[in-house]
C-alpha cells in the first residue's frame, strides 16, 4: 500500500476526539459517574467491609476500634463520610447499572429518552441515600 | 467483525480468545449484585442497633451468613472485572501487567478475610446459645 506515511517519517498520527471537543451532558456525566462510583466502592468501600467483617469475627475488642475511628472519633464524622459517601456510590452505580441493562438490549437510544434516563439516576441517588440516612439517624 | 477463519468466526472468540466473557459475567455478577445488595441494605437498616452484641448475632445466624457469602463472592468477582477495565483503559506496558497482578492479589486477599470472618462467627458457639 502506497501511501504518504511511507516516507518513514514519524507523522503525529490522529487522535481520536478527546474530551475537549464535547459538550458536557447527563448522559456523559453518568458515564463517568458510573466509573468513580464503581471503581471507588471497588477499593474503598471493600476496605471498609472486610474491615467491619474482620472486627466483628475478631471479637469486642477489635470491633471496639472499628467503633471508635467510624462512630466515635471526630463525633463519628469519619463513618458519616464513608457511610453517606457509600450510599451514595452504591444507589447511584445501581441507577447507572439498570441504564446499561436497558441500553443493553438496543433500547432507550432516542436522545430525550437517554436524557431524562440519565438524569433519573442522579435525581434516584440523592433521594433514595437522603431516604436511607433519615431511616438510619431519624426514624430509629 | 466477519474477519478470520470460518472456525474463528464460529467460535466468536476473537484474537483474546474469551469472546464476550468478560462483558457477560460483569452482566451476570451485576444482576446479582442488585438483589444481594438491596438485601445488604434493608439488612443493616433493620437492625436494631450497631453495637458488637447486635451486629455478631445478626452475623451468626444462616440467614445473614449465606446471603453475605454469596454477597462477597458476586461483588468481589464484579469488581474484579470492573477494576480490570479501569486498568486496562489508563496504564499500559510494566505498570499495566504489575497492577492486574496486584489486583488479583487483592481481590483474593480481601475475599479469603472477608469469607473467614463471616464463617468463624457463623460457626463460633456461642455461650449464650447453649447457656
Amino acid at each position: 500500500m502506497a501511501s504518504p506515511s511511507s516516507t518513514r517519517t514519524a507523522r503525529a498520527r490522529p487522535l481520536s476526539p478527546h474530551l475537549s471537543v464535547w459538550k458536557p451532558g447527563p448522559a456523559m456525566i453518568v458515564s463517568i459517574l458510573h466509573r468513580i462510583t464503581g471503581d471507588g466502592m471497588a477499593t474503598v468501600g471493600t476496605v471498609v467491609l472486610v474491615w467491619w467483617l474482620a472486627a466483628i469475627s475478631g471479637g469486642a475488642a477489635s470491633y471496639a476500634t472499628f467503633e471508635h475511628v467510624f462512630m466515635e472519633f471526630w463525633g463519628g464524622a469519619i463513618g458519616y463520610l464513608f457511610g453517606i459517601g457509600l450510599t451514595l456510590s452504591f444507589f447511584q452505580h445501581l441507577a447507572t447499572g439498570v441504564r446499561h441493562f436497558v441500553l443493553d438490549v438496543g433500547a432507550n437510544y432516542d436522545l430525550k429518552g437517554n436524557r431524562a434516563g440519565s438524569i433519573a439516576t442522579m435525581l434516584f441517588s440523592v433521594l433514595a441515600t437522603a431516604a436511607f440516612w433519615a431511616y438510619l439517624t431519624m426514624v430509629k | 467483525m466477519g474477519n478470520g477463519t470460518e472456525l474463528g468466526r464460529v467460535r466468536g472468540l476473537g484474537s483474546a480468545k474469551e469472546g464476550t466473557h468478560h462483558w457477560w459475567s460483569q452482566r451476570v455478577t451485576a444482576a446479582s449484585n442488585l438483589f444481594l445488595m438491596v438485601w445488604f441494605f434493608i439488612a443493616i437498616a433493620r437492625l436494631p442497633a450497631y453495637d458488637y452484641e447486635t451486629v455478631r448475632a445478626w452475623l451468626s445466624s444462616p440467614w445473614a451468613a449465606v446471603p453475605l457469602l454469596l454477597l462477597i463472592v458476586s461483588v468481589f468477582y464484579h469488581f474484579r472485572l470492573g477494576l480490570q477495565v479501569l486498568i486496562e483503559d489508563y496504564q499500559k506496558g510494566t505498570s499495566r501487567v504489575v497492577l492486574l497482578l496486584a489486583l488479583n492479589f487483592f481481590t483474593v486477599g480481601t475475599a479469603a478475610i472477608a469469607l473467614f470472618a463471616i464463617l468463624k462467627v457463623a460457626f463460633t458457639v456461642t455461650g449464650a446459645a447453649h447457656g
